[in-house]
């Protein structure tokens, strides 16, 4: 009976093994193409930032640059004159990608920090303390989360407008540096599940709410809150619509982050053509540190993002 | 709670702070200290903004001068705006192109890993343009669609003569190549959720199904689709809501008129016109909630159909 089983087992996994062949094939050629469209881009990327502009428009299919320079990359970081610029094709104003680099830094350290210590204390309070109107209170966040951002760009503005703080950096990072309601829906999971013997352990030998917070639950949670940081940056770092409008459309140089500046560089110049090759070393630029990220924690953010989607 | 005490003079005193720590013990007050911040956070910013939304959506908000109240009239004046219905169609033919395209594909996608190379380093080079900001993608996709210097058109110029060469950015493909563009940036995020899905799936019931003989396609579309369904419902409410709020690769692909023509003026487009080159803040507060009224269709229908508080492992 046993062998009986076996052996139509190995039959039917031979035989599907055999019918998948071609599936197999197909298969591989879906990867493999996916994989080359996914990277060519980035190819590009580098391919343009090292041309001139004069090369792009006579030279379009070389894959390498054909006479490779770095002219783009000092221009977006202001260090050529302007009449130099202009004659290189160049964006016709004075850019300063130090500056926005600058800026795009602060937004994302400040909000990315912020978000960490008041998404885990407020999720660490709906997890484990005992109020009243605490589930009720709850609701007001799973409101918060389904709710689509479209309503809140028009009152957000006019929020930071009246604070005076449109033109500021601290307009950009305002509505981000509180938190939001993903990141404690998010850690406030985590902690649900977490055993509650080491606390009440902890408890008998005395130790209060926040001793216990601060030396037993964020010990364990480092891997959440490293999950939650990691899509926080990335989404904050990679903005591009509330820190336009919150910093002035592009008018403030103070308050100007990465992708305002990008944005502003494909504008059409005398050249007939925008400035491509400056904006993809403008790219280039602001990847540097994404990548970065993504090279030492490669294998947490594409797990974060699997659990993210689990939940 | 002691309240009993022979001193009558401190028993109204001390029964003062018996109720005050009745109502607030300590746990409370803490648990408030700890949740204040971020219930600030959220009120300020997500709740109060879009009751506000809601109520800029009946006034004739300018930002400048002071707001009156209108009634019906912004939305009775939204039901003959041809520009509304115009980026509405626009909007869902957008939506048309880009789901099926990025569903699929990333489904594909997912399977083929899952069956071929549990590689995270394939993973991880699928997932590599999520990483990339919206724009910058549109960008880089922009020079290589580009008309006289792209590559693409490089390539057909050489092979096929000058006249072969695709608009891929002119009026009649720039929303399919807005979609694609969008595809390529979201479809290795999707499929990682897809991935995640497919390991939830316990493996023994692939065993029986093999050993009863099911086909590919029928393990397929009777194991493995079903059991994805909370997957499915979480990328088809995300994506779906998301498409139609796209905004910043049409910024930047099209001309600021939301061009080339007016092909690329999508709903988000028109509300952001409105509020910050016209400053009809209150109008264009109007078009956002009908916005936001499809958006929570789009949710609530995908909920009812698919039963996402279901799965069928349980």
């Amino acid at each position: 009976m046993r062998n009986d089983l076996t052996s139509t087992k190995i039959v039917s996994t031979k035989k599907t093994k055999k019918k998948i062949s071609f599936g197999r094939i197909f298969a591989w050629v879906l990867i493999l193409l996916w994989i080359v469209i996914t990277l060519f881009p980035l190819l590009w990327i580098v391919r343009m930032a090292f041309s001139t502009q004069r090369d792009l428009m006579a030279n379009p299919t070389s894959l390498l640059p054909v006479n490779p320079t770095l002219d783009a990359f000092k221009r977006v970081f202001g260090m050529l004159p302007l009449t130099q610029i202009i004659a290189q094709g160049g964006f016709s104003r004075k850019l300063d990608f130090l500056l926005y680099l600058r800026n795009t830094t602060i937004v994302t350290t400040a909000a990315v920090f912020g978000g960490l210590i008041f998404d885990s204390l407020a999720a660490y309070a709906f997890a484990r303390l005992h109020f009243r109107g605490r589930d009720k209170i709850f609701l007001i966040y799973i409101g918060a989360l389904i709710m689509p951002t479209v309503l809140n760009l028009i009152p957000n503005f006019i929020l930071i407008h009246s604070l005076g703080w449109v033109g500021t950096l601290q307009g950009i990072i305002a509505p981000y540096f509180l938190g939001s309601a993903f990141g404690v829906f998010f850690l406030r999971q985590f902690f649900l599940g977490i055993n509650s013997e080491l606390e009440d352990a902890a408890k008998l030998d005395g130790a209060g709410t926040l001793g216990i917070f601060w030396h037993i639950i964020i010990p364990i949670s480092l891997p959440p809150l490293l999950t939650i940081s990691i899509l926080n940056f990335i989404n904050i770092w990679n903005n591009f619509q509330w820190p336009y409008f919150a910093g002035g459309m592009g008018g403030k140089e103070n308050a100007t982050v990465l992708t305002v500046a990008l944005a502003a560089l494909r504008a059409q110049q005398q050249s007939g053509i925008p400035d491509f090759t400056g904006m993809m070393a403008g790219t280039l630029i602001s990847l540097i540190p994404i990548l970065v990220l993504f090279l030492f924690l490669g294998r947490r953010v594409v797990d974060s993002i699997q659990f993210s989607g689990i939940k | 709670m002691n309240t009993s005490s022979n001193d009558f003079s401190t028993t109204a005193s001390r029964s003062r702070t018996a109720l005050f720590k009745k109502w607030f013990p300590q746990e409370t007050l803490i648990a408030w200290l700890l949740i204040l911040p971020s219930l600030i956070g959220i009120s300020l910013f997500v709740i109060i903004p879009t009751l506000r939304g809601f109520y800029l959506s009946f006034t004739d908000s300018d930002l400048l001068s002071h707001a009156n109240f209108i009634g019906l009239q912004n939305y009775s004046h939204l039901i003959q705006d041809t520009q509304f219905w115009s980026s509405l169609k626009i909007t869902a033919v957008y939506v048309l192109f880009n789901i099926p395209l990025q569903t699929v594909l990333a489904l594909a996608l997912a399977m083929a890993m899952w069956r071929l190379t549990k590689s995270i380093f394939v993973r991880a080079i699928i997932f590599l343009p999520y990483l990339i900001p919206m724009l910058m993608v549109t960008l880089v996709w922009m020079t290589i669609l580009h008309y006289d210097f792209g590559p693409i058109n490089g390539f057909i110029k050489a092979v096929f003569g000058t006249d072969a060469r695709i608009d891929f950015l002119g009026q009649d493909l720039i929303i399919p190549s807005i979609a694609f563009i969008n595809t390529w940036r979201y479809v290795g995020y999707t499929a990682i959720l897809f991935f995640a899905g497919l390991q939830t799936i316990p493996n023994n019931l692939y065993e029986a199904a093999s050993i009863d003989g099911a086909g590919e396609w029928t393990t397929f579309r009777f194991i493995t689709l079903p059991l994805l369904r909370p997957v499915m419902v979480f990328v088809l409410i995300t994506s779906l809501v998301g498409s139609f709020q796209v905004y910043d690769s049409v910024a930047v692909a099209s001309v600021p008129s939301g061009g080339p023509g007016a092909a690329s003026r999508v709903i988000y487009w028109y509300i952001v016109n409105l509020a910050f080159s016209r400053f009809q803040m209150g109008y264009a507060a109007t078009v956002a909630v009908a916005l936001f009224i499809i958006a929570m269709a789009i949710a609530w229908i995908n909920f009812k159909y698919f039963q996402a508080n279901q799965s069928d492992l349980n």
